[in-house]
């Protein structure tokens, strides 16, 4: 089976994003970019399935600008066989994603599709799902576990109430939640090796998308800021101030 | 401009405060409010009965099937994509099962949904959080129809009683009938029981990473919940580290919460758990660092080693 793995180059997870003066968007300029850590997750995954038995070969696949080439590269790094870099410097919506990995998917025939539930730039957790929807495939989101079973995978996911196990009749699509894996750091023989691994560059129009945006960001604003209250010397003092809050 | 509102049941039947809160939003939108109740025969069918008393709804769809029992988005989606032909709007709340139904919803009409907002500015326009929530973006749809999750925190929730909603039976689509046959349920595996949801709960208490361990969690943490009525939760740290289930972090990667009291417990008080918390009425840190980033948006702050603090409050409360 064919793993396809989806990645996005985001801001860095540690780095504390600054709203730009002008109110256009997130100041992006000189900052750390890392691959989405829930993709990180996905890779992960991907790669101890093939480890497992379960998968033969994992296909990384990135829509973004050239430098989306560097997470590719650590996807390479971490286990993946090849990389299919979807290039634009244009900003592309969830719902664009999904239809140029439905395009890739159509040409990969892969058997599942792990990706993160969501980036941890526009927290949109949409394009798995989308994604799913355009292939008329089923999706198992915000998953812990993963399993693949003869002709189906089942999944556990992390829902509201605790935790819930779905079987997908494959091929499905899978978006990962944080606790599913801890993800391995590529070592220096890999990072080397994953210089020489295939990686072919497309754009949109070769597969005859339109990634036109439907949402129009009217201004970015810095959340509103919460003040600090008192600081109170001892227990005593707690219970008296949560009494007068009205709590007990 | 007409909504559709996904409607979600708690524990015991009645309709989710998350639904109720989405269909504030909906209303907003300034158009009629109607409510699409999925599930298995007769629990929907009593759900229905109540949401019909929803103040605000218009009119309740009904579709009654054992394949939308569980609520799979396979089975959900599709049902929703043919009923939108009559509607401008399709609003579900950000919860794990709105969040796993409406971009599936959105991508079948060809809409790009607008995730988890905090408001709604204008009938096409709303905002919602990004970066963690270190940022907050104003954005307008140009889309024909519109496809909302709603942070149910941010809206209040429409009263449960003094409404009379018709109430009107759907299916899903010709030909290929409720079941898509792509998904099944095998179980649920429910944590909590009796305590308060997490993200409805008026008083949470939370703990961090210096709790040390699940067990020290516990002896801690769970008899102040116990004695103040109050939901548990964690920090990410605290979950990562395994000390608590995953739905019990808080956090943007996590729930969001508002409660009227949030009591922090050995959290220090990431960017990534404030954006889940900072919305409490009233918010209340013990942390044995003075420093610690919690205590600058804490509105009551006791700086004290909380294996002998936390105990002892428990014992005088």
């Amino acid at each position: 089976m064919k793993i396809l793995v989806p990645v996005k180059r985001v801001i860095d997870y540690n780095v504390r994003p600054r709203v730009k003066a002008d109110g256009s968007g997130v100041d992006l300029a000189n900052v750390k970019m890392s691959m989405n850590p829930f993709d990180e997750i996905a890779v992960e995954e991907a790669v101890r399935l093939r480890e497992r038995g379960a998968a033969a070969e994992i296909v990384a696949v990135s829509i973004g600008p050239a430098k989306a080439q560097e997470t590719l590269r650590t996807a390479l790094a971490m286990g993946a066989d090849r990389a299919i870099l979807v290039e634009t410097e244009q900003e592309v919506e969830p719902l664009a994603v999904a239809k140029l990995l439905a395009a890739i998917a159509a040409d990969e025939q892969p058997g599942l599709v792990l990706m993160g539930k969501q980036a941890i730039d526009d927290d949109c957790n949409q394009t798995g799902q989308m994604l799913a929807a355009l292939l008329r495939w089923p999706q198992g989101t915000f998953a812990s576990k993963v399993e693949i079973e003869d002709e189906a995978v089942i999944v556990t996911r992390e829902v509201d109430g605790g935790s819930e196990t779905v079987r997908l009749q494959l091929p499905a699509v899978v978006t990962t939640d944080l606790r599913l894996n801890e993800p391995r750091y590529a070592s220096l023989p890999n990072i080397m090796k994953a210089k020489k691994k295939a990686l072919e560059v497309k754009t949109p129009a070769d597969l005859g998308i339109d990634i036109s945006p439907r949402l129009t960001v009217l201004k970015v604003t810095e959340p509103p800021v919460r003040q600090a209250g008192e600081m109170v010397a001892d227990v005593d003092a707690l219970v008296g101030k949560l009494k007068a809050l009205g709590v007990v | 401009m007409t909504a559709l509102v996904l409607a979600e049941q708690a524990t015991g039947g009645a309709i989710a405060d998350a639904t109720l809160a989405a269909i504030t939003a909906a209303a907003a939108l300034g158009g009629p409010v109607h409510l699409l109740v999925v599930g298995d025969g007769e629990g929907a069918r009593s759900a229905a009965a109540a949401a019909a008393c929803i103040t605000g709804v218009e009119r309740i769809l009904l579709a009654a099937d054992p394949a939308y029992g569980a609520m799979l988005a396979e089975n959900v989606a599709p049902l929703v994509a043919g009923l939108m032909e009559g509607y401008d709007a399709f609003v579900a709340a950000a919860t794990t099962t709105g969040k796993n139904i409406a971009p599936r919803v959105a991508a079948l009409i060809d809409v790009m949904q607008v995730s988890e907002i905090l408001s709604v500015e204008g009938p096409r326009s709303f905002t919602r959080p990004i970066y963690a929530g270190n940022a907050i973006a104003t954005v307008e749809s140009a889309d024909p129809k519109i496809v909302l999750t709603v942070r149910g925190t941010s809206f209040e929730k429409a009263a449960a009683e003094g409404g009379s909603a018709e109430v009107e039976e759907v299916s899903g689509p010709e030909g290929t009938g409720a079941d898509a046959g792509l998904s099944s349920f095998v179980s649920l595996d429910a944590t909590g029981g009796e305590r308060p949801e997490l993200t409805s709960a008026r008083i949470v208490v939370s703990g961090g990473r210096a709790l040390k361990d699940g067990e020290t969690f516990e002896r801690i943490i769970t008899p102040l919940a116990d004695r103040l009525g109050a939901a548990i939760g964690a920090s990410r740290a605290a979950v990562d580290a395994g000390y608590v289930p995953n739905d019990y972090q808080v956090g943007q990667t996590g729930k969001i919460v508002a409660p009227d009291i949030y009591i922090a417990i050995g959290i220090s008080g990431a960017i990534q758990h404030l954006a889940g918390m900072k919305d409490a009425q009233v918010i209340v840190a013990i942390n044995k660092d003075a420093d610690a980033p919690i205590f600058q948006v804490a509105d009551v702050g006791l700086v004290a080693d909380l294996f002998q603090a936390v105990p002892e409050l428990t014992e005088k409360l």
